[in-house]
């Protein structure tokens, strides 16, 4: 039992990571109708250049860890808005009404040279992003099972963060005139655009706000694997769970994350010894697929998918 | 002045719709045949056979059939890496596990299994298109990637997880030489091009299309779209398994599932991009290009920055590679969406005029 629910919660922790990524997609989808392939690539860059800059910032005479770390997350905050209005003024004005299968391609096209912009700027070793977060496991529960739960301090911290960003972006759409306007325009761009909402703009905000989420899905995952180019992958395993949780819900991606996250685990640990392990990297997809075929819009999304 | 159709009368239906119907053409594809079956292989060196021309027209196969589903049937699909590797390793089973089977059935037997596999990932296109057909045939992919690493039984219990063949020959012919390998890939290319060539003119071909450009229309004016989708699946992973056996067994010799990943599938996808989507002879142009990019850049880059005053590293060589590839299919997606095939057409018919402009 305690070893069941340890696999369990290692699982929840895993999932909130993977919502972070998948918000990320889900922003984007949200407010253009694009589908973000490059979002992997924004999480590796920015956790490439928040390493980066935590390591240089030092020389210019900060030294004090927390305020290092903020200098490098403001800087690499800053980066990310550049990159997010590069892609909106060279790539996706030009490709505005074309196909969604167009602009998919296109953002496969963005994820390449994110890739390699961000390695050739930033290097392509393993970077530490140390953000102070304590990595000493406790344990839980011990009166309650023998031996206890054991539980990974940073992951909690982590969920916590991500728990906060979530909070803080609901809030931003709900609450703020920026947040009204996005909203408007993810229900119809030309509705938006004739009450003088300005398409262009929104989208580069909306790039931004992924951006910044792409920064802090990068910082954990990166204080936690390290910044490296194998971050990349971790897009692919947060596709699954925008499926299942809708492509336009950002509640979706939160409960999704979690699904995949525990049911990853759980076929692991008990699926996985009788057909040779690793089906970590598959049952996501598989999942996903059963899914497709029985509710397409996901959870939570709205039912407006290409029927065929 | 040359290319100019002015006095070929067409007499008949049969002359009016054949696949060259211009004089100038056919003369272009008889030198271009000649050339690729005599004169290259009497010049080309050994590494040039290695590192281009066999990558090459395997790709080109490849590309060919990716073609089939993306550009002439509208399906995205990022599984071609997976179907490659089911023809790969189901051929590869075939071949080791009967005494005496002959190379090219083995490749064909492969290709009907990627054959079969591709179908029923396909099975979501009836239900759903457009991007999530792309997360369907990713599942492919990782399923795929996953079976050939964990399951012992498809790579005949080997060790260390990477197959081999050695031995090849067609009806007798050895094929380890370096130019052999390229004559048979460059005959099996010629065979299944022209056949996928008339496939696309004829009535199955105007029903991916129909498919492609609206469904719903296609479906209204009597073309069945389960019919014209899994066709399409069909034959393209038929094509990509036949190539994914040939890039195992003459390119590779031995291989792992890693040279299958989900690089190759966005390899193939992009060369079709680049290429020119529905174009059979857009796949050679974009198998070209990717083959030839990155020893290109390889060459060039260093050339250019020594001439600067600096080093480059191997590494910011890829980097800039990476670069290079998602600028361009950025730029192609913008400004040329039927990619470099378009350009040779227009090519063409500027040539038609010239010298005179009107």
């Amino acid at each position: 039992m305690a070893f069941f629910l340890e696999t369990l919660l290692g699982g929840l922790m895993a999932g909130m990571l993977y919502s972070l990524v998948a918000l990320g997609f889900v922003l984007i989808f949200k407010a253009s109708g694009v589908f973000n392939f490059s979002q992997g690539a924004m999480v590796l860059f920015a956790a490439l250049a928040m390493a980066r800059f935590s390591e240089w910032i030092p020389a210019l005479g900060i030294t004090e860890i927390f305020a290092v770390n903020l200098v490098a997350f403001i800087a690499a905050g800053a980066v990310m808005f550049v990159v997010a209005w590069v892609i909106e003024r060279l790539v996706l004005r030009h490709l505005v009404n074309q196909e969604g299968t167009t602009l998919l391609m296109a953002t496969l096209g963005i994820t390449y040279f994110l890739e390699g912009l961000g390695q050739s700027l930033f290097g392509s070793s393993v970077y530490k992003i140390d953000i102070g977060m304590p990595k000493d496991p406790v344990m839980i529960l011990e009166s309650t099972f023998e031996g206890g739960v054991l539980i990974n301090k940073e992951d909690f911290y982590a969920a916590i963060i991500a728990a906060a960003l979530v909070a803080l972006l609901s809030l931003f759409f709900q609450k703020t005139a920026t947040g009204r306007a996005l909203r408007a325009v993810a229900d119809d761009h030309q509705a938006a655009q004739s009450i003088g909402i300005p398409l262009n703009r929104i989208w580069v905000i909306v790039w931004c706000v992924a951006g910044v989420v792409a920064l802090v899905a990068g910082m954990i995952w990166g204080s936690k694997l390290g910044a490296q180019f194998s971050l990349t992958t971790v897009a692919l395993r947060a596709l699954p769970v925008v499926i299942l949780g809708g492509l336009t819900s950002v509640p979706g991606a939160i409960v999704g994350g979690l699904i995949i996250g525990v049911g990853e685990k759980l076929s692991e640990v008990y699926l996985g010894p009788f057909v040779g392990g690793g089906i970590e990297i598959w049952f996501a997809y598989v999942l996903a697929l059963g899914f497709l075929l029985i509710r397409p819009q996901g959870l939570f999304g709205e039912k407006i998918i290409d029927r065929v | 002045m040359f290319y100019r159709e002015n006095g070929q009368f067409k007499t008949s239906y049969r002359a009016d719709q054949q696949i060259l119907p211009i004089l100038q053409d056919r003369i272009a594809m008889l030198v271009l045949l000649v050339v690729g079956f005599v004169i290259v292989p009497m010049l080309a060196s050994d590494y040039i056979f290695r590192a281009i021309l066999i990558p090459f027209l395997i790709l080109s196969l490849a590309a060919v059939g990716v073609n089939i589903l993306v550009g002439y049937c509208g399906q995205i699909s990022l599984g071609s890496g997976a179907f490659m590797a089911v023809g790969a390793y189901a051929a590869y089973n075939f071949f080791v596990r009967i005494d005496g089977m002959p190379l090219i059935l083995a490749l064909v037997l492969g290709g009907v299994c990627a054959m079969l596999f591709g179908m029923v990932f396909g099975l979501p296109s009836l239900r759903v298109k457009g991007l999530y057909l792309a997360v369907a045939t990713l599942a492919a992919q990782f399923f795929a990637d996953w079976l050939f690493l964990r399951v012992q039984w498809f790579t005949n219990n080997s060790s260390s997880g990477s197959v081999s063949v050695n031995n090849l020959q067609v009806f007798g012919f050895s094929l380890e030489s370096s130019a052999a390998k390229y004559w048979f890939c460059l005959l099996l290319l010629s065979v299944i091009a022209l056949l996928a060539k008339n496939l696309v003119r004829g009535a199955v071909g105007r029903e991916w299309m129909a498919i492609r450009d609206m469904d719903v229309a296609a479906a209204v004016i009597g073309i069945r779209p389960m019919f014209a989708k899994l066709s399409a699946f069909a034959v393209s992973s038929f094509i990509v398994g036949v190539s994914g056996g040939l890039w195992a067994f003459i390119n590779l010799g031995a291989w792992e599932p890693a040279a299958f990943s989900v690089d190759q599938s966005f390899r193939l996808l992009f060369m079709v991009i680049i290429g020119g989507m529905g174009s059979i002879m857009g796949s050679f142009f974009g198998a070209a290009f990717i083959v030839i990019l990155p020893i290109a850049l390889s060459q060039i880059l260093p050339a250019v920055t020594s001439a600067l005053g600096f080093e480059i590293s191997t590494a910011s060589i890829s980097h800039a590679e990476l670069m290079v590839f998602g600028g361009l299919i950025v730029w192609f997606l913008i400004v040329e969406p039927h990619g470099l095939a378009k350009l040779w057409a227009i090519g063409k018919q500027k040539l038609r005029l010239w010298p005179f402009p009107h």
